[in-house]
């Protein structure tokens, strides 16, 4: 149940991120979750949103270079280990995890963890039967 | 003040000897290339002109011209006149792998670079007497091995530092009471920053520097002077016609004087190719007429400047060329290395970059800085910021070693380089090193 992030280059310069918000706005696309890496002088922006497949045609649109990576965003419980828990299974798995940032999606009220591994399909299989409750490209439309 | 001439009777021959002494070097020359290098046989058969048409310096004008690319094509020894065991040393320009320009030499013309440089060194004022450091890089590159054996001719004490280790340089300069420097006039001014800073000029014994392998303003000159309490002498010259000490500056310091008895200059109109008169600005072009191994007939060097045939202060009669004032190709030297945009294009295709790029030349405390920005392509994007740092990484080490000096590259965003008729502008020079001229 892999989600589509949009992955977007951006420079490590005043007012980038904005002008992306501006090409998302101007397209009604809403975001659900974003995270930003950087280096002296460029950066990714990573996003979730309603629409991903949109969005990028309108980042292309707009000369921007961005893709659409598979990622996997898992509900944590509430409670102390939540996120340990999760990270467990991968870890026992030999799963390793490339980058992660946190959410809380609005229509469950309940914090959602990203995350990017290096074996997608194996990282569903082992969370899907670990019973660990997965978002879906619906729960955050 | 005036200083003292290595070869008197050479540097102060009358214009009729030393035009005889070219016209029968060049004679020989022309004969030597077409027999032994079928470079120059096929050239000059094209241009349908032989040996037999050149009787003196009024006819160069016949022969054909000789670019670098024609050098680079020649790779490894195509233009080799000499048998291999003749040979006794090579440097080389930095270039390309597979394309750079490899300068060959025998005994002789060992000799003759010797004996350049050493003229060099004596109208900058060094003598037996002297301490002559040596801050050019040794090794291929022809900076450090050019000026070493001129200071052994000469018979001052010599001290091979290299580039690099500015500490270990000033350590040197003081407890070997180096009388006379010699580096690139962007590491004289670092030298002389460094000095200034932490007040140790007047620990200093320098009297003369010889400064090349890069243009450098008057403003840097004074500021160099000053600070490191010298008498500063520009000297020029080209890997390919043996290195420096193909012109250097006496103690007039107007202009640079060639030297004729081994090279002929000419100034032509880079468009047109036409020999223009002296006085004229145009493109420099070099005859070697007493090298063995690798002669040259009319290089094209892409240097604009200007020709003074009038007798100098010093007494030398050799012609003067002015200070460069630009280039009539691409070619950027950057810390005293030649780099031409196409280089940098085929490292940035060879690393599936864009072609959309800028170079970018600065200069920060007076030593030179490449910032190459390079536009971002959906081919080479990556999610994972690790795999972008590694290609910015790998683009660097392989700059490095294609252009032998290390560049800052930067991954931009698409359209954001500034274009005209579609394609980014290439090369942004910001160091203002030429004097306006008439030219682009």
């Amino acid at each position: 149940m892999a989600l589509n992030q949009l992955s977007v280059f951006i420079e490590n310069k005043p007012s980038q991120l904005l002008k992306l918000a501006d090409t998302l706005r101007r397209h009604n696309v809403n975001m659900r979750a974003l995270s930003l890496s950087e280096t002296t002088d460029f950066g990714i922006a990573r996003l979730l949103v309603d629409t991903p497949e949109k969005a990028l045609e309108a980042l292309k649109d707009e000369c921007y270079v961005a893709s659409l990576t598979p990622v996997i965003a898992v509900e944590l419980s509430d409670e102390a280990g939540g996120l340990y828990n999760i990270l467990q299974l991968l870890a026992d798995a030999g799963i390793n995890l490339e980058y992660s940032y946190a959410f809380i999606m609005k229509k469950k009220g309940s914090a959602c963890s990203v995350i990017r591994v290096d074996d997608q399909e194996r990282a569903e299989q082992v969370l899907g039967s670990a019973g660990v409750p997965l978002v879906s490209a619906e729960d955050i439309a | 003040m005036q200083h003292g001439c290595f070869r008197p009777e050479i540097e102060t021959a009358s214009r009729d000897e030393l035009t005889a002494l070219q016209n029968k070097r060049l004679v020989n020359t022309v004969k030597h290339c077409y027999e032994n290098v079928p470079y120059y046989k096929r050239a000059m058969n094209e241009k349908g002109v032989s040996p037999a048409d050149v009787h003196s310096v009024e006819d160069l004008w016949k022969l054909p011209f000789l670019s670098k690319e024609d050098l680079r094509l020649a790779y490894p020894d195509g233009m080799l006149a000499v048998p291999k065991r003749d040979v006794v040393r090579i440097h080389s320009t930095s270039g390309t792998t597979g394309k750079r320009v490899i300068a060959y030499y025998t005994q002789a013309d060992l000799d003759m670079w010797d004996d350049c440089c050493a003229r060099a060194l004596a109208a900058a004022g060094a003598t037996p007497d002297d301490v002559v450091q040596i801050c050019y890089g040794f090794g291929l590159f022809t900076g450090g091995a050019g000026i070493n054996g001129g200071s052994h001719k000469l018979g001052s004490m010599t001290i091979p530092m290299s580039s690099g280790n500015t500490d270990r340089q000033i350590q040197f300069l003081i407890d070997m009471q180096a009388t006379v420097i010699a580096c690139t006039p962007s590491y004289a001014a670092y030298l002389a920053e460094v000095v200034t800073e932490r007040g140790l000029q007047n620990k200093l014994h320098l009297k003369s520097g010889i400064f090349g392998a890069e243009a450098w303003s008057g403003e840097m000159r004074r500021d160099i002077e000053e600070k490191l309490g010298l008498e500063a002498f520009n000297i020029y010259g080209l890997t390919e016609m043996s290195g420096p000490g193909v012109a250097f500056e006496c103690g007039a310091h107007c202009g640079s004087h060639i030297q004729e008895d081994n090279f002929i200059a000419e100034i032509i109109d880079p468009d047109t190719g036409e020999v223009l008169p002296d006085g004229s600005e145009g493109e420099l072009v070099f005859t070697t007429i007493n090298k063995q191994a690798s002669p040259l007939i009319r290089y094209r060097t892409h240097d604009i400047c200007t020709l003074n045939r009038e007798k100098c202060a010093c007494g030398r009669t050799h012609v003067r060329m002015g200070k460069i004032l630009g280039r009539s190709d691409d070619m950027l030297i950057v810390k005293g290395v030649n780099v031409f945009p196409s280089q940098i294009e085929a490292v940035l295709i060879s690393r599936g970059c864009s072609s959309n790029y800028e170079i970018i030349v600065t200069r920060e405390n007076n030593s030179d800085v490449l910032d190459i920005n390079v536009e971002m392509t959906p081919e080479m994007f990556s999610d994972k910021l690790s795999s972008l740092s590694a290609m910015e990484k790998d683009i660097v080490a392989t700059l490095k070693s294609v252009l032998g000096i290390y560049a800052k590259v930067h991954l931009v965003a698409p359209t954001t380089l500034s274009r005209s008729e579609g394609k980014a502008v290439r090369v942004v020079d910001k160091r203002g090193l030429y004097e306006k001229t008439g030219r682009n």
